[in-house]
Formats: C-alpha cells, sequence, structure tokens
C-alpha cells in the first residue's frame, strides 16, 4: 500500500526528516508518536503533497506509484486522504458546494459518473450520521466559525464522504474533550476496513484506546527510532519519549 | 497632450445639429439646460489625471476618439438578442433601448399598477413637460463634472419611471440599453430619471449590454440615471455592464432621498475596456438609509473605477458601501468612496468597505476612502483591503481532490458572491453568479447543489 523509504525532507533549508523508512500494508493501522519538532506533521504534510516542505532525498510509493510526483489533488484522487491539524477556513465557500466539488473531483479521475445534486446531498446526508453531525452544518461555509471539536470531527466526516484508500490523520485528536475524542474515534473505527488504511499521527497515546493500533512507531529527530505493537504506546505514555531519546542517541533506526 | 479644443468641438457640432430638431419635438423648455451643459462641457473639457477626481482613470482614449452621435434605432437587434440579454423571470415592464434609441418593437410595458408611468424620457420630455421639469437635470449637477455636462446637452432617450404615492411595483423594471457596432466608433448618451412618491417601492435594473460582446469595435457609452426617493419609499436600483470589450463606459447614478427612503444601488461591472461608475447620494431627510453595493471582474487591460460620494445632509441617516473587485491580468481598479457628513447631520452611520483580490502580479488597485466629517457625534468607519488567493485554502482544497485552476476559482467565486448576496432578485443574482463563473475556469465543477 505505502511504502517510504529512506525519506528526507526540508523546510527554509531546516532538515526534518532525516531518513524515515516505513511501510504501510492493506488494512493496517499505524499509529506515529513523538515529541514535539520531530516530524510527525511534517510527514503528514508531505504525503499529502505540501508544496512549502522540499523532499531532498528518499521515495514514496503508494500503490505501486511514485506519490511524490503526484500533485496534491492527483494523490487525493488516488486515495489519499489528510485530515489536517489545523483545518483550513474557507470563508464564501459552503460545505456541499465544497463537499460535491471534491467527491465529483474523485469520481471523475475514477471514469465514473459526476453525482447530481440530488445524488450528492443523499449521500452527503446518509454520511453526517457516523460523526454525529447535523446535517445543517452542510449549509455553512468550511470550517468557518466551527469550533475545535467540529472542524475534527468534519475531518472524519469528508473522510467518510470521500472513501479513501490510505487515510493520514495529523493529530486529530489533540484538543478535543472526551466525548468529541469518543466520537472522532468511533468515526475511524466504522470506516476501518480490509482495504484501507490509516496513518494516525498523534501526540498523545489517549487516542490510541479508541483506535486501536497494529503498528505504534515512534518518531525522533526526523527518523522512527522504535516500532512495536501498542504496547509499546502503553509504555511511552509511562516513560516519556526520554528513554528513547537517551538508548538511540537520536542516531539509531530501529526495524519493525 | 490631448487637445481639448478639438476633442469638445466635435460635440458641439452633433449638439447644433441636434437643437432644431429638439424645439419641434416640443422639447423647447429643456433647450436652456442642454445649451448651459453644452457650454459648460466646452469650458470643463475632458477632465485629465491631474484632476483630483480622475486622479486614476485617464479619459484620454475617449477624447482622442472621433465618435459620432449614435443616429436612430439600429434594426439588427432581434428580439432574440432581447430575450438573451433581458432579465430572466418575471418584469413588470421593460423597456429597450438601442444606441440609446427607444426601441418599441422591442419593449414591454407590461401591466403596471394604477397610475405608474413607464416609458420614453424623450417622448415624455416632448409630452409631459411638467412632470419632467422640477427634476430633469436637476440632481445630476454638471457644472463640475464634463460627462454629466455632456450627456445633459445631448441626452438621447432612456427610461422615466414615475411611481405615485402610495404604490408598490412589485416586479422589476427592466431599463435595457443595447449597443450595436457600427462603421464609425458611436458615441451613446442614454438618460433615467426615476421619480417615486412617498410611500411607494420600485426595483429597476439597468443593464448595459451589445449583441457582439467580443467584437473590437469601441463605442463609448455616457449614461446618467437621476433617482429621486420620496418620503418612506424604498428603491432599489441594479446596474450590470456588460459592455463589448473595446468599449468604454463613463455613467452616473445620482440619486436623492427624503425622509426615512431607502435605496439600494448594486453596480456589476464585467464588461469594456473602461469603465467609470460615479455614485452620489445625497441623503436630504431624517431617517434615510443608502446601501451601495459593487463588484467588478476584470482581467486583460480592462479598468474600472468606482467613484462614490454620499453625503449626510441631515441626522439620523445610514449609508454603507460595500465594494469588491477581482483583477487579473494587467487590470486595473480604483475605488474612492468619499463621505460628506454636513454640521447638522448628527448621528449619522457610514460605514465603507473595499475588499481587492488581485490574482496577478501586474494587477493594480488604488483604494482611497475620503471622510469630510463636520458633525461631532456620528459613527463612520472604513476599511479597505488587497489579498491575493489564500495558498493555505487552495492546498486543502486539493488535498480533496479538487485541481487547482477550480480550487482557484471556489475561492474566487466565494469572495465575489459576497458582494451579490444583497441581490434581492434572486433570478438576477443567479444571472450574475453566472456571470462570474462565466470569467472563472473549471466552472462546471461549482455549480450549486442546491
Amino acid at each position: 500500500m505505502l511504502d517510504i523509504r529512506n525519506l528526507h525532507a526540508s523546510v527554509e533549508g531546516h532538515e526534518i526528516l532525516r531518513g524515515l523508512n516505513l511501510k504501510i500494508g492493506p488494512g493496517e493501522v499505524h499509529s506515529i508518536m513523538g515529541p514535539n519538532g520531530s516530524g510527525k506533521s511534517t510527514l503528514a504534510q508531505v504525503l499529502a503533497g505540501r508544496d512549502t516542505y522540499q523532499v531532498t532525498a528518499g521515495e514514496v510509493l503508494y500503490q505501486g506509484r511514485n506519490l511524490l510526483e503526484m500533485e496534491p489533488d492527483e494523490r487525493a484522487c488516488a486515495g489519499v486522504f489528510l485530515a489536517f491539524q489545523y483545518p483550513v477556513e474557507i470563508p464564501g465557500v459552503n460545505m456541499s458546494h465544497f463537499l460535491r466539488a471534491a467527491v465529483n473531483a474523485v469520481r471523475k479521475s475514477r471514469g465514473e459518473e459526476e453525482l447530481d445534486a440530488v445524488d450528492f446531498l443523499e449521500l452527503a446526508r446518509a454520511r453526517t450520521e457516523i460523526v454525529g453531525l447535523d446535517e445543517r452544518f452542510l449549509g455553512r461555509s468550511v470550517n468557518e466559525g466551527f469550533s475545535g471539536g467540529e472542524k475534527k470531527r468534519n475531518e472524519v466526516y469528508q473522510m467518510a464522504v470521500l472513501e479513501p484508500t490510505l487515510a493520514v490523520l495529523d493529530e486529530t485528536d489533540s484538543g478535543l474533550d472526551i466525548d468529541a475524542l469518543r466520537i472522532v474515534a468511533q468515526g475511524v473505527n466504522r470506516l476501518r476496513q480490509a482495504d484501507r488504511s490509516f496513518l494516525v499521527v498523534t501526540h498523545y497515546q489517549r487516542l490510541l484506546n479508541y483506535i486501536v493500533p497494529d503498528f505504534v512507531h515512534v518518531l525522533v529527530d526526523g527518523r522512527i527510532v522504535k516500532s512495536g505493537d501498542k504496547s509499546l504506546a502503553l509504555h511511552l505514555e509511562e516513560q516519556g519519549y526520554a528513554w528513547l531519546e537517551k538508548e538511540t542517541g537520536g542516531e539509531v533506526t530501529a526495524g519493525v | 497632450m490631448i487637445d481639448t479644443k478639438d476633442s469638445t468641438d466635435r460635440y458641439q457640432a452633433s449638439f447644433q445639429q441636434r437643437e432644431t430638431a429638439l424645439s419641434a419635438a416640443g422639447q423647447a423648455w429643456f433647450l436652456p439646460t442642454r445649451q448651459a451643459a453644452m457650454s459648460r462641457f466646452g469650458e470643463l473639457g475632458f477632465p485629465t489625471t491631474r484632476h483630483e477626481e480622475w486622479q486614476h482613470t485617464s479619459v484620454a482614449p475617449i477624447a482622442r476618439t472621433a465618435f459620432q452621435h449614435a443616429a436612430g434605432v439600429d434594426a439588427a437587434v432581434s428580439p432574440a438578442d432581447v430575450q438573451r440579454l433581458a432579465l430572466p423571470g418575471g418584469t413588470s415592464a421593460r423597456l429597450v433601448f438601442v444606441n440609446g434609441w427607444y426601441a418599441p418593437r422591442l419593449s414591454d410595458l407590461g401591466d403596471l399598477p394604477a397610475g405608474v408611468r413607464v416609458g420614453s424620457l424623450d417622448e415624455t420630455a416632448g409630452r409631459d413637460p411638467a412632470l419632467l421639469e422640477p427634476h430633469l437635470a436637476r440632481h445630476a449637477a454638471f457644472d463640475d463634472h464634463a460627462f454629466v455636462a455632456l450627456n445633459t446637452a445631448l441626452m438621447q432617450d432612456g427610461g422615466l419611471v414615475y411611481v405615485p404615492r402610495h404604490t408598490v411595483v412589485e416586479r422589476p423594471v427592466e431599463l435595457l440599453f443595447i449597443a450595436t457596432p457600427g462603421a464609425e466608433p458611436r458615441a451613446i448618451h442614454p438618460r433615467n430619471l426615476v421619480l417615486v412618491d412617498a410611500d411607494s417601492q420600485v426595483t429597476l435594473v439597468e443593464t448595459h449590454a451589445t449583441v457582439t460582446p467580443g467584437d473590437g469595435a469601441a463605442y463609448f457609452n455616457n449614461p446618467v440615471t437621476e433617482i429621486v426617493a420620496g418620503d418612506n419609499s424604498v428603491v432599489d436600483h441594479y446596474k450590470v455592464v456588460r459592455e463589448a470589450a473595446a468599449a468604454f463606459h463613463v455613467g452616473t447614478l445620482q440619486v436623492h432621498q427624503f425622509r426615512s427612503s431607502n435605496v439600494s444601488a448594486h453596480v456589476v461591472s464585467a464588461g469594456g475596456t473602461l469603465v467609470r461608475n460615479d455614485i452620489n447620494a445625497l441623503l436630504d431627510d431624517e431617517g434615510g438609509e443608502c446601501n451601495l453595493y459593487g463588484l467588478y471582474l476584470i482581467g486583460g487591460e480592462q479598468h474600472v473605477d468606482n467613484h462614490l460620494r454620499v453625503e449626510h445632509a441631515r441626522p439620523h441617516c445610514d449609508s454603507r458601501e460595500f465594494f469588491k473587485g477581482v483583477l487579473d491580468g494587467r487590470a486595473r481598479g480604483a475605488f474612492t468612496g468619499r463621505i460628506v457628513v454636513h454640521p447638522d447631520a448628527q448621528k449619522t452611520d457610514a460605514k465603507q468597505s473595499n475588499m481587492s483580490l488581485l490574482l496577478s502580479p501586474h494587477a493594480q488597485v488604488d483604494s482611497k476612502p475620503q471622510l469630510e466629517i463636520f458633525a461631532d457625534d456620528v459613527k463612520c468607519t472604513h476599511g479597505a483591503t488587497i489579498g491575493q488567493i489564500d495558498d493555505e485554502a487552495i492546498f486543502y482544497l486539493r488535498a480533496r481532490g479538487i485541481g487547482e485552476a477550480a480550487a482557484r476559482s471556489l475561492l474566487i467565486q466565494a469572495f465575489a458572491r459576497e458582494a451579490l448576496a444583497g441581490v434581492r432578485i434572486e433570478p438576477l443574482r443567479r444571472r450574475l453568479e453566472e456571470l462570474v463563473l462565466a470569467r472563472l475556469p473549471e466552472a462546471n465543477l461549482l455549480q450549486e447543489t442546491a
């Protein structure tokens, strides 16, 4: 599904990812944890194609294709979805208008017929239930005036409508109260299926009580320094990251 | 350097040719005004950019072109053209003018409430001077505005709309001005007069269009509209500028408001090489409300100048100005918003906002608020922003599969439509949104869902 090999990326000449390796198989849920500044969000943004980051070395294969050569919209049409850490407010563009444009862009790229207004609304309304959003929110401007929790739920909602193959969740849990966290996690769990993979980037172990990952990776200084199963997350919760930084000296790349 | 004398002489000649005919048509009563305006135009000449009110707009191309006075109605306009350009949905009356002359065969006087008069201003001037005499050319001053002077001297025809007391005209009155290309470049001077008595309501849609939008032939359209809004009246005015690509449009809207009247005016500029919209409102008694909205979308070498003057002469009046522009290519925009608050006009509440979106590094906007406040208990605010497309928003949209061109279009559309939110005629709002969409790539992805 996704194969990241020796990925190096920088922003404004400052290297953030320094040789990252990661393989994700179909249907797997991987979690990436790490301290502030370790490169978690950079990884998420690079996978989505944000051009403020420069990839200086390495490659990323997605379903056998060179992901890094694809435009952000091509990646989305090919099934890559990024749930933004900070969803962007877009005044004047209402949710249904925006989502219909997105759904139809994806459908068009697959050679499918575009949805008309009626069919689209049926789909859009049906999916609101997954994250417990009132369907009236479809008439609001994208993220404008949304609370933090609404913004995150909106990200998961868009994922439910667009049905990606690879979903990258960038700190979708940050800033959520426990109720919102449960709703978001349940939304993700309902979308888990054999041919859909997840990369869950999180700062806190708490989310992983609700979204149980198959693999947990620890990112320090732009490299994965430790990988394991869900028990690694619990260990991190108790011990923090300091022991890892000591153990690896920030140099060693641990295999799975 | 423009030879001012030569450029004004041409119009003097047109004027002399018309004088005799006007007397014969029963318009002798108005001749002295025309003569005064003509001689004032001769004194003023065309303004240059040294003139403060014309600092950002050079009318040199108008001054140096030998425009011919538009002769009679051109038969080249068909009912199908009218159908295409006209306001969709119902109107209570539609007057069509071709090159500034009334075209009865293309017009529809519809079904109007008792006492309402909608018709040719020129015909009314011959038949009913008593109705026009107190108003015509008494609101739009020509002593310091060359183009208003020129229009007043050479005015051809346009709509006369009179709404008596206690009368609501439910559906809009449409004034459709259609220009046709000619062998010689034409000058067109349409003139509208709208008189709304107390407790009445009317909506006007004034469209300036052409049968051949992409045609390279230049013409010069110089319309003036005077609106008198009586006590407690409600008047909505929409001006849609869809001139041909090479056309010049210099228009004035002059509004005179009385007690507790409510006037809103929209101007949407989408076609023409040079468009100047002067919009002047005088709030002449207490409780008046004046809302002015504007939108333009231009590219290439197009130039749009919106020049507003709102005068608060009496207390307790509100005014709003909300103008937006989208500029691509080497287009230039200008906005001047002068708000004058007289010493007596306490409790004035005036708000002004001008926002521009630049799509190209070569586009340019000059935005100039001018507040002249001579009262001490007033609220006046103004704000101007000039921005570019938000890269973060583009990335967000692209990350959902929307291509770059469509993402840009979506954001431009969102920016523009805010200026159309106040359009109260649903079919017109849709038409204007289509005009916006037509200028954007990938528009098929952007159709509304509901």
